[in-house]
């Protein structure tokens, strides 16, 4: 455990570091590059909540960072072109204000994970995967075919949406906030873990009839971390929209849905920073390989067999060994 | 609305149907002998039409190339079933996910690359070519109505060799019980590739067939996977029946839905709303149907578990 900790300290040096100095030698790509790894780790450490603490193997958290992207889409498109959303019952107009954007896209999220999740957990195993998976399919399709917002083309936003204090055109300035926001939800994954809420959670994931007979409702336990998951990714969504100034219906697609998961297992399920590790080598191998090669996820799927046929425990698990009991 | 537009759309909408049957039942088979989620099953079904594609271009067949596409998919199946899906069974759910995602991006990225980027086309042959007139004078494309009654023949075949062969009881006792009849003396892993590779030949044989209407394309496999994932859902997980009954069902309301919703919506409200609104909730009436019947019945219309 002395390990691990070492090991996520080192990896938050790093996401300071590293941006530090793409600042100071003046190279904004890196920094982009660092501010996308930090926007998935977030996605992912809102997926880890529901996969690693939870047991919910969700293939359809790409609802959650859609909706973020569309929140943010929306809101900034009214903004920009003066018109409100909508005049009855009451006026109701667009804005360019982040705290706002984000507030809107986890109220969202958490309203759309009350839905799914309350629908889908009435199932189990294999048919909660496709009943995600179905879901996510849902809202793609809904976004492709709503064309008041840009449908299939989706939206572009002229001007990234604005921070009290900071310029947030400035690479450095947006990867700052992205990178506070990745560490507050850090130090909420690692306060739920270790809560009341986050040891009946696991003991729900190990066995449902004994939480239950201890008197506690597993099914609302769930639910509660499938919505504060979706929460989390909602937010990293609306982020990524901000970065890219641009949302469309492939924030919902299900390749998304299949890259979160991604991120979480590389690193290691339920690891605190098993989302940032997985983050972190996805954006570097796409960089590298996909430099080296156009039909660069053959060697990303090949890699990614034998990580799950041949690692137990992501990357955190083969640095780190196994996780102790009960944390 | 004519009675003709109408009994076209039915008969669309079968033949939806039919070809999401073929995907559904291998998956459906796969799911309740193995127990493995096989989010791969969408790239066999592109390996029939690209395999069917080529040897269509080599030869000028259609047959040949409906051959070549059951043989390469149920080799392709076969192949990854012994490589990679046989480490998968005694693994959870999470893995299995994962490691066919990865299966799906060297499929697709290994097709693009010896394929390209670009769209094939298979043409219908001429013999099945030119519409057909049907009783109350409506003109329907013979090749689809071809397609409905292969899919059907296909269903019964598949049916009664479930029901009253031998290989059928195995499969069977097999979604029952697995190390019982590994324990009676069957070969359970000869059994497995057998499924696996049943269920990849029919997915190759849905694929080369809606080639022909549709085009030949990386990623075409993915977004019939998800339908067929939710022919699954409502079916019930290793019912070949309620597979049939689902993919009818969401055949039926994606293809009709897509029509009738914007004119039912027009009743109410003015044109470009309804059609807008009419869409939108057409794209998503097949999802609304599977929450409907998971309130209804969680484990789907005819499934055990």
């Amino acid at each position: 455990m002395i390990r691990e900790r070492y090991v996520n300290l080192c990896l938050l040096l790093l996401l300071v570091a590293v941006p530090l100095w793409a600042h100071f030698s003046d190279e904004p790509f890196t920094i982009t590059l660092m501010t996308r790894v930090v926007i998935y780790a977030l996605a992912a450490v809102g997926l880890n909540i529901a996969l690693g603490l939870g047991g919910l193997v969700s293939l359809g958290h790409a609802i959650f960072f859609g909706l973020g992207g569309y929140a943010m889409g929306i809101l900034a498109f009214h903004a920009q072109t003066y018109t409100p959303i909508s005049e009855w019952p009451f006026l109701l107009n667009g804005t360019k204000s982040m705290p706002i954007i984000w507030l809107v896209a986890i109220v969202v999220s958490a309203a759309a994970g009350l839905i799914v999740g309350a629908l889908s957990l009435r199932t189990t195993g294999v048919y909660f995967i496709m009943i995600t998976l179905a879901f996510a399919q849902m809202f793609f399709y809904f976004s492709i075919s709503w064309s008041n917002y840009g449908g299939e083309d989706g939206l572009s936003i002229y001007l990234r949406n604005d921070f009290p204090g900071l310029n947030t055109l400035d690479p450095i300035q947006f990867y700052s906030i992205c990178f506070a926001l990745l560490v507050v939800a850090l130090l909420f994954t690692s306060l739920l873990m270790h809560s009341a809420f986050g040891l009946a959670l696991n003991a729900a994931r190990q066995s449902v009839e004994r939480v239950e007979t201890v008197g506690l409702d597993a099914t609302r336990l769930k639910l509660v971390a499938f919505v504060l998951s979706g929460m989390l990714t909602g937010l990293a969504g609306a982020l990524f929209a901000d970065l890219n100034r641009f949302v469309s219906p492939s924030m919902f697609s299900w390749q998304l849905s299949g890259e979160i998961m991604v991120f979480v297992i590389i690193g290691g399920v339920g690891r605190l920073f098993g989302p940032v590790v997985g983050a972190i080598v996805f954006v570097l191998l796409e960089h590298w390989l996909g430099g080296i090669s156009d039909y660069w996820h053959v060697y990303f799927g090949m890699l990614l067999l034998c990580i799950v046929l041949f690692s137990r425990g992501g990357l955190i698990g083969m640095i780190c060994g196994r996780k102790e009991v009960n944390v | 609305m004519s009675y003709a537009l109408v009994a076209e759309q039915i008969l669309n909408g079968l033949q939806f149907g039919v070809m999401l049957f073929l995907m559904s039942a291998g998956l459906t088979l796969i799911f309740g002998v193995m127990g493995l989620i096989n989010l791969a099953h969408g790239s066999l079904y592109m390996v029939g039409a690209f395999a069917a594609a080529a040897v269509a271009g080599l030869t000028g067949s259609f047959l040949l190339a409906l051959l070549a596409a059951l043989m390469a998919a149920a080799i392709a199946g076969a192949l990854v079933e012994l490589i990679v899906i046989r480490r998968l069974y005694d693994k959870d759910h999470l893995d299995q996910v994962l490691a066919t995602f990865a299966l799906i991006l060297i499929f697709s990225e290994g097709t693009r690359w010896i394929f390209g980027s670009f769209p094939l086309y298979l043409d219908i042959p001429d013999y099945l070519s030119g519409p057909v007139g049907l009783p109350g004078g409506i003109q329907y494309p013979l090749y689809r109505i071809a397609l409905i009654v292969v899919g059907l023949l296909i269903a019964i075949g598949l049916g009664v060799v479930i029901s009253r062969t031998r290989i059928g009881i195995q499969i069977r006792a097999g979604e029952n019980d697995r190390e019982m009849i590994a324990a009676l003396g069957v070969d359970i892993s000869r059994l497995y590739t057998l499924v696996f590779a049943v269920g990849a030949a029919l997915a190759g044989l849905a694929g080369a067939l809606v080639g022909a209407i549709q085009s030949v394309q990386v990623g075409m496999g993915e977004p019939v996977l998800i339908l067929a994932f939710v022919v699954i859902v409502i079916g019930g997980i290793g019912s070949i029946k309620g597979a049939l009954i689902g993919s009818l069902l969401v055949g039926l309301v994606e293809t009709l839905g897509g029509i009738f919703l914007p004119q039912i919506f027009k009743l109410v409200m003015d044109a470009s709303a309804a059609t807008s609104v009419g869409s939108s909730l057409s794209s998503m009436a097949i999802y609304i149907l599977m929450g409907g019947v998971l309130i209804w019945r969680p484990t789907g219309l005819f499934g055990a578990r």
